[in-house]
């Protein structure tokens, strides 16, 4: 049994009251027909938090959003916006911001008039739409832009006009769905800078959905992987890469490689694991590894050092390929002792260089103390 | 004989048959056209001697007058019933999911299957019933639903092409369901609900079949008006008609087209 919010969210409940959170998700299920798309997750989110639902494609992640958006209703299980629960409140009422993939801004108004379009609903006078328009043109830089057609703008301006659109009704919650990836990769970047900025500006409560664990990792507070309908982990970015409380975490967020090792022993809170001819001292998490004389042990390329072979390695390998990215360089080495035969170790530009060309013999091993994880076989 | 010659050949042929099929589809109406200027009072192919005496005979013969107005009001009338009508079908049957829809889109589609001269003599017997033979409306209703299957069509390729995710965002916006529906989803149908009505008015005013049966001398529409004529004369004024009728179409549709767009008012436009 997977414990979703629970097992996370403890530590912050403690910090926050109940009525503090933002939006709060309530063992929410859903199915399609005969296909289960949420499963009992339990979520709470703090006011002002910047959240990411991570997962792969049918994960849940996009129905958890539009369940907060009111776009349909949960088959059980209740969702909280500021403490009451929104179940029966049409999307209209809600009070939320959303942008989605492709922005959606209305091809038949101006960029004006878009933004200007959830603040005449709300029946304000002209002159004081016009003052928030023109205010929140400012602050997205497209002050001079507000006469156009949303045809006749960039990706990135469609953007900001879809963001300014949705921040100008001060929503209760920012949704966010798969924003960055209709943009190219250099734009891409700089807008999700831009993007937290005018966030922490309005200190608006969001959540982000994607697939892209880099993109998940760099942006938010808190990140929620989600598989099959579940919620995995939900932690800071910094735990979810570094302790992941599962094989699916650890494999999906970030690369793994994935040994197969002998669990020793335990001693001193430390599993002690041997991997090849090396021993492996693996802090032991909350993940309860019983006492399976194999196990699996999941290093990030980072944690794998790269020699001559020597007589401290753990294994010996083959070079495989070696891809330069940059500020380092990526290893790809055969080896027997791995469940994939290939390991990717990432080294320093600077180290590394051009030492290992494609067919050197090296020898492995595992960098001491670094966050590695470990699941049962 | 080379295969490179072979090709050659097969390129000939295939040009051959492209221009054949294209001739062929213009040809009635340039003999029509060509008709038209015939002196004589008779349609004979090629004609002997050029005027425009036809056109002018046409255009002041008072049953052609009258079946023109007439089959203009029947025209407006028709199409703008069919439009609402098809709008408001075309949502349900799009968005919504509810018990008997294939039957329902069945029934609105049948006219399709049914032959015009069976939806004419039915509404020729009712209309006797209720003694309404000799009123529009009976006609109107009669070609309401002869075009409501083209307008349905049109209504729902076009939905069926638009976002849902501007109307989500115009909800989230705060936009209750019936202002989402006035300020966002008409407003995008609109290329889409033109082309519906252009082309339920086209075939309307060209109704001939069902209208023989449903008009009466007082409401009869031009094509009917045509036909009566032709039973009685043989002269080139039905050419001198097509050729304006030809005319006044292409005007109408390039208008269409330097507004809207003729890819939109034609619904080829998918990629938006």
């Amino acid at each position: 049994m997977l414990t979703t919010a629970g097992s996370i969210s403890v530590e912050a409940e403690g910090k926050a009251r109940l009525r503090d959170f933002a939006v709060r998700f309530e063992s929410v299920a859903k199915r399609f027909a005969a296909v289960v798309a949420l499963e009992d997750v339990s979520l709470s989110i703090g006011r002002g938090e910047f959240i990411t639902l991570l997962g792969p494609s049918g994960c849940g992640k996009t129905t958890l959003l539009n369940l907060v958006a009111g776009f349909f209703r949960p088959d059980s299980g209740a969702i909280l916006v500021d403490g009451q629960v929104v179940n029966d409140v049409p999307t209209y009422k809600r009070e939320i911001g959303i942008m989605f993939q492709n922005y959606a801004l209305f091809p038949h108004m101006t960029v004006a008039s878009n933004i200007a379009y959830g603040l005449k609903m709300r029946r304000l006078d002209k002159d004081e739409i016009r003052r928030r328009v023109k205010d929140v043109l400012s602050l997205v830089k497209l002050s001079h832009y507000e006469d156009r057609k949303p045809r006749q703008l960039s990706g990135g301006q469609q953007q900001r006009v879809a963001i300014a659109r949705a921040l100008v009704i001060n929503p209760r919650v920012l949704l966010l769905d798969e924003p960055f990836s209709a943009l190219d990769r250099n734009l891409r970047a700089s807008m999700q800078v831009e993007l937290r900025e005018i966030q922490r500006q309005f200190g608006v409560t969001t959540i982000f959905v994607t697939h892209d664990q880099a993109e998940a990792l760099s942006l938010s507070d808190r990140v929620a992987v989600m598989s099959q309908g579940r919620i995995c982990q939900v932690g800071s970015p910094e735990q979810i890469y570094a302790k992941p409380q599962d094989r699916f975490v650890a494999s999906f967020v970030g690369d793994a490689n994935i040994l197969r090792g002998r669990l020793e022993g335990f001693a001193n809170g430390c599993a002690t694991v041997s991997w090849g001819k090396g021993r492996l001292r693996v802090p032991r998490t909350s993940i309860p590894v019983t006492q399976s004389a194999t196990v699996d042990i999941f290093v990030r390329p980072e944690q794998l050092s790269i020699s001559e072979p020597g007589e401290a390695d753990f294994t010996r390998g083959k070079v495989a390929a070696h891809v330069f990215q940059g500020d380092h360089v990526d290893l790809y080495v055969d080896t027997a002792d791995c469940i994939s035969g290939r390991l990717l170790a990432r080294l320093p530009t600077k180290e590394a260089g051009t030492r290992w060309p494609v067919g050197a013999e090296v020898g492995i091993s595992v960098i001491e103390g670094s966050n590695i994880s470990m699941f049962d076989a | 004989m080379t295969g490179a010659a072979f090709q050659k050949l097969f390129q000939l042929a295939g040009a051959c048959l492209v221009l054949a099929i294209l001739c062929f589809l213009i040809l009635p109406a340039v003999v029509v056209a060509i008709a038209a200027f015939n002196d004589k009072a008779m349609l004979s192919f090629p004609p002997q001697s050029l005027s425009w005496r036809w056109f002018i005979h046409a255009m002041f013969y008072r049953d052609f007058q009258e079946g023109f107005r007439n089959g203009l009001i029947v025209t407006a009338w028709s199409s703008s019933i069919a439009l609402v009508v098809g709008v408001c079908f075309g949502i349900a049957l799009e968005r919504y999911e509810f018990r008997l829809k294939r039957v329902i889109e069945g029934v609105l589609l049948s006219s399709l299957f049914i032959p015009h001269f069976t939806v004419g003599l039915g509404f020729l017997i009712v209309a006797a019933q209720i003694g309404m033979v000799q009123t529009y409306a009976v006609v109107v209703v009669c070609h309401v639903i002869l075009v409501l299957p083209f307008v349905l069509r049109s209504v729902y390729v076009s939905l069926k092409n638009l976002d849902h995710r501007y109307e989500l965002a115009a909800a989230s916006l705060g936009a209750p369901p019936g202002k989402v529906l006035m300020t966002i989803t008409l407003p995008l149908l609109i290329p889409g609900l033109v082309s519906g009505w252009l082309f339920a008015a086209i075939l309307s005013f060209n109704e001939f079949t069902a209208s023989l049966f449903v008009t009466s001398q007082r409401t009869q529409t031009l094509p009917v008006a045509m036909y009566n004529y032709v039973r009685e004369y043989v002269d080139p004024s039905m050419a001198a008609l097509s050729v304006m009728y030809i005319v006044a179409t292409a005007v109408l549709l390039s208008f269409a087209n330097a507004f809207l767009g003729l890819g939109k008012v034609l619904n080829v436009d998918h990629g938006r």
